[in-house]
Order: C-alpha cells, then structure tokens, then sequence
C-alpha cells in the first residue's frame, strides 16, 4: 500500500499526479475463503479491514453487488455521536467514537472527522427531563455530555430559532463535544484500501444469489458472475436487504425495510458549525465542509426497497427546519435521495448469531448505522474471527426477540438516528 | 407520492391521508399462555418484509378512520390490490 502523505502529495505533482497506485485491487474471487463477507459498505468493509488487521484472518472476500460504498454509506447524513442511554448501547457506540478519534491515521485515509458537537433539542418539560436522564446516565458511562438551556443554546448556535414566539420554543438541549461529523465516503474508501492492503480480496459487482445450506451449516454463497464461493463462515451486512438474505437461509429476522430520506441545500457560506437535531418537530441539520446544508428526517412509514421516498415526507422535514431555522426559509434544495433502512423495534442494532451455523449477521442499524461504522466492524471482525460474538455484541442477539431482552434506545435514536 | 383506493370510502385519496400498519395477515396466537417464547416473540416482532409482493395493513387515518388491506410490490412500489380485511387477495407471491 502506497502511504499517504504531503511529501507524497508534493512527489507525485512532479509527475503531474499520473503515476498514483491503484487504490485497491479488483481480484477474481478464489473458490474458497475462511471468511466471506456479505456487503461492502462501511460496515462490511471495516469488518473486513480488522479481521484482517487485528484478528490475523487475512483469506477474506467481501462480495459486493454494485460498488463499494455505494448503499447507505453514501446515502447518510454523517452523523456520529455516543450519547446513547442504556449501557449496552452506549458501550458499543462508544467503541465506536474512539476508533473514529484515531481513525484518519489508522487508515492513513483523511476521514474528515470532524468533533463539532452534536446537539439535540428538547421542546417540552419531558424532553428536557429526557435530556437530563440520558445527559447523567452518558457521563455515569464516561460520555461527555451537558443539558444547556436556551441562552447556552442560542449562544452556541446564534441562528437557531430560540425565541418564545417559536410555536414549540426550544427550553434547552443535551450537548455532545464529541461528536460530529465524518466525511462518509472516505471511511469506505479508507477501510476498503487499508482492507486489500492485508490481502482480503474486494469482490464488486457480484451479486449474491443465494446462501449455500448444508445440514444447518453455511458453506458459502452463489453467485451469478462466478458461481459458488466456499467459505467457512460468512458475514451478512447488508442493511436494507437483510432479510432478503435471511429469507435464502430460511429464517426470518425482526426487521423492516423502509425508505429513509436526505437532502442537501445549494452551497452556502459558513453559517452552521454543528449539528443541530430535534426529535420534536422532527429534522436535524448540519454543513458540510462545502457549504451545503445536510438535512435529514424520519422514514417513511411504509416498507420499501426502492431506495427512493415520499413527498410528504420531504415536505415535514423542511417545515421542521425551517421552524428551528427560519434564516433557511429561502435556501435552496440541491438535491434529494432516500436510502433503503432495516430498522429494528428496539431502535439497536442486531450483531448475531444465527439459527444457521457459521452464519452471522450485523444488521439492524436502522436510521443510524453510520456514526457505528468502526466499531460495528471491529466487534463483527472479533465475533467472526473467534466464531463467538464479542462481549459488546453479546446483548444485541437476535434472539433478544424471543427471551425479551430488548435494548430500547428510541429515545437517544430519536430523529433518525 | 401513493394515490391509495380507500374500499370503505369508495374513492382515491392522498397518501398523506393513511397510515400504513406493517405485515398483514398475522394472527395473534390463539391461546398466548400456551405460547414458547419463541412463538410469541415470532408474533410479536419477526417479519417477513419481502422484496416485492408484500400485503401490509392501512389506515384511513385522516378520512373513514378504518383499517383495509393493500398488496403492494416493496421494490417498484406499484399498488397492485386493495382489499377488506377477512378478504383473501388475489395477487399472491409466486
């Protein structure tokens, strides 16, 4: 692997920036691997990265049906946070924040991560006393955090609607130092590069057609570009289309698949330095480096695999916005696009073994999944590396569904998670 | 944007006007102090939320207030039966 570096950036311009390495290979798959990772999106190919980097199993394939990073990592609105309330969440999501921390160097791959404070909005005297709960039991967990009330608010963000005649008046909001946002193509390109380095073979466009089942044991997966792939065990992470998967091995997961929307603004001047989300009147918004508003909502209520949404929903998430920011009344719209979400009905994910042996899977992020990306990839790694889940998975079974042990996190997941 | 027949009402409404209640067609299990936790978790939260073909449970939210069954295909989002509840569809997956 080629390192990145500013004497790298000033050598290769005296060679017109021709001569750059490939970024990864494009193998053609061998017939067989220790492990075979299903998904190369953020998740899948973080899994990947450590299971080659930390757990030493290098003879891995990540098989891809369209491009690497092409789902819902290019499709979120790249939040990451650790506020989470219950220990179980918080402990992963946390991992999660301090791999992020390191993570440009890790990878030698600018991430982009940038720690600009995550803010949620309370509206009411429940959410402030929601804030207050989730605020302490975060810093009980080692979390940063603080409650603001509306002056602390409106100084941090001078453009936010915070005065009384707003038709919900912002009362406070719990803070987040450490949280921001990261640039969410590069964690793929970062992970996927750093991945091939170690030697796992990134297989794209190949679709997997089915899940080969023998004696309740996985053995490896069909494909249609190149047929039957044998593997010892095999990883789903595949997010929306999780239970399609699940389907092919004969189980069904607690799982939904529904269309979750984006839009970003025209480009313009500095004007948000955070990220600013509400769960009552149901928006959030940040700036992206380059100038444009990143704004997101809830799902539509309906299952959908279409990777597009409603307009009515389009049409609640602007009225949220502009509710908390009125100065955006007349930006406008660059772009809209939704990406396909398997939300769970505890609001965390499911990183699990399976009623198949040697299958498992990491899905279940719902509206949130980004802002776990590395950590989700580093339990997932450790799980099917030792072909045991890691002790931060072990609460996120998907058989929490049958003994009711639930982690319900709709709370801290709120707007879109 | 879905234009939905509402079979109470007789007419074509605005999406924004219903609400759409997940997988149709689960049976609550008859006697739930008989149940595994296995079953009653399936019926609780385990679905089989396909690609394509899917029959799902709606609400006239904002109009005749009742509940009435569409099957829909998830992936082109084509509205292909509305239908009673206790009615059987007619388009089923293959």
């Amino acid at each position: 692997m080629q390192h990145y570096s500013g004497f790298g950036l000033l050598k290769h311009s005296l060679t017109h920036h021709e001569n750059w390495q490939r970024v990864w290979r494009n193998p053609t798959p061998k017939k067989k691997y220790d492990v075979i990772i299903v998904g190369g999106g953020g998740h899948g190919l973080a899994t990947a990265y450590y299971l080659a980097k930390e757990f030493g199993v290098t003879n891995v394939a990540v098989i891809e049906k369209g491009f690497l990073g092409g789902g819902n990592t290019a499709r979120n609105t790249t939040i990451v946070r650790s506020n989470y309330l219950w220990d179980e969440a918080a402990h992963l999501y946390e991992h999660a924040m301090q791999l992020w921390e390191g993570l440009s160097q890790e990878l030698n791959y600018n991430v982009m991560f940038s720690q600009r404070g995550c803010m949620n909005l309370g509206h009411t005297l429940q959410d402030m006393r929601d804030i207050e709960r989730r605020v302490n039991a975060n810093r009980l967990n080692g979390i940063d955090g603080e409650v603001l009330d509306a002056k602390q608010v409106q100084e941090i963000v001078p453009v936010l609607d915070c005065s009384e005649h707003a038709r919900y008046p912002v009362m406070g909001a719990s803070w987040q130092p450490r949280a921001g946002v990261a640039r969410h193509d590069a964690v793929a390109w970062g992970y996927a590069r750093g991945a091939d380095a170690h030697g796992v073979d990134l297989i794209q466009q190949t679709e997997v057609e089915d899940l080969i089942v023998e004696d309740g044991t996985v053995v490896g997966v069909k494909t249609a570009r190149y047929g039957e792939i044998r593997a010892d065990r095999v990883g789903c992470v595949v997010a929306g289309n999780s239970s399609v998967l699940a389907n092919m091995a004969g189980f069904k997961l607690p799982l939904e698949s529904h269309p979750l929307q984006a839009l970003v603004s025209e480009p313009i001047k500095p004007i948000l330095d955070t990220v600013v989300m509400s769960n009552h009147v149901h928006g959030y918004a940040s700036q992206s480096d380059k100038g444009d508003l990143v704004i997101g909502a809830g799902i539509d209520g309906y299952n959908g695999y279409g990777q597009r949404g409603s307009f009515p929903t389009i049409e609640h998430t602007i009225q949220a916005i502009v509710e908390m920011f009125p100065v955006f009344s007349r930006v406008r719209m660059n772009r809209q696009w939704g990406g396909i979400v398997d939300t769970c009905p505890d609001a965390c994910p499911i990183i699990s073994e399976t009623p198949v042996k040697n299958l498992f899977f990491n899905c279940g992020w719902g509206t949130g999944g980004f802002k776990a990306t590395p950590g989700s990839g580093h339990v997932f790694a450790a799980s099917l590396a030792k072909g045991e889940m890691h002790e931060l998975a072990k609460p996120f079974s998907m058989f929490r569904f049958h003994n009711g042990a639930l982690v319900d996190e709709h709370g801290a997941a709120g707007v879109a998670h | 944007m879905f234009h939905i027949f509402c079979p109470h009402c007789g007419e074509y409404r605005e999406e924004e006007e219903f609400h759409a209640k997940g997988e149709a067609h689960i049976a609550r299990p008859l006697d739930p102090d008989a149940c595994s936790d296995e079953e009653w978790g399936e019926f609780l939260y385990f679905r089989k939320n396909p690609r394509g073909i899917h029959h799902e449970l709606w609400v006239h939210a904002a109009g005749c207030r009742k509940f009435f069954n569409i099957t829909r295909n998830t992936q082109t989002y084509e509205i292909l039966e509305v239908y009673k509840l206790g009615e059987t569809p007619s388009v089923v997956a293959e």
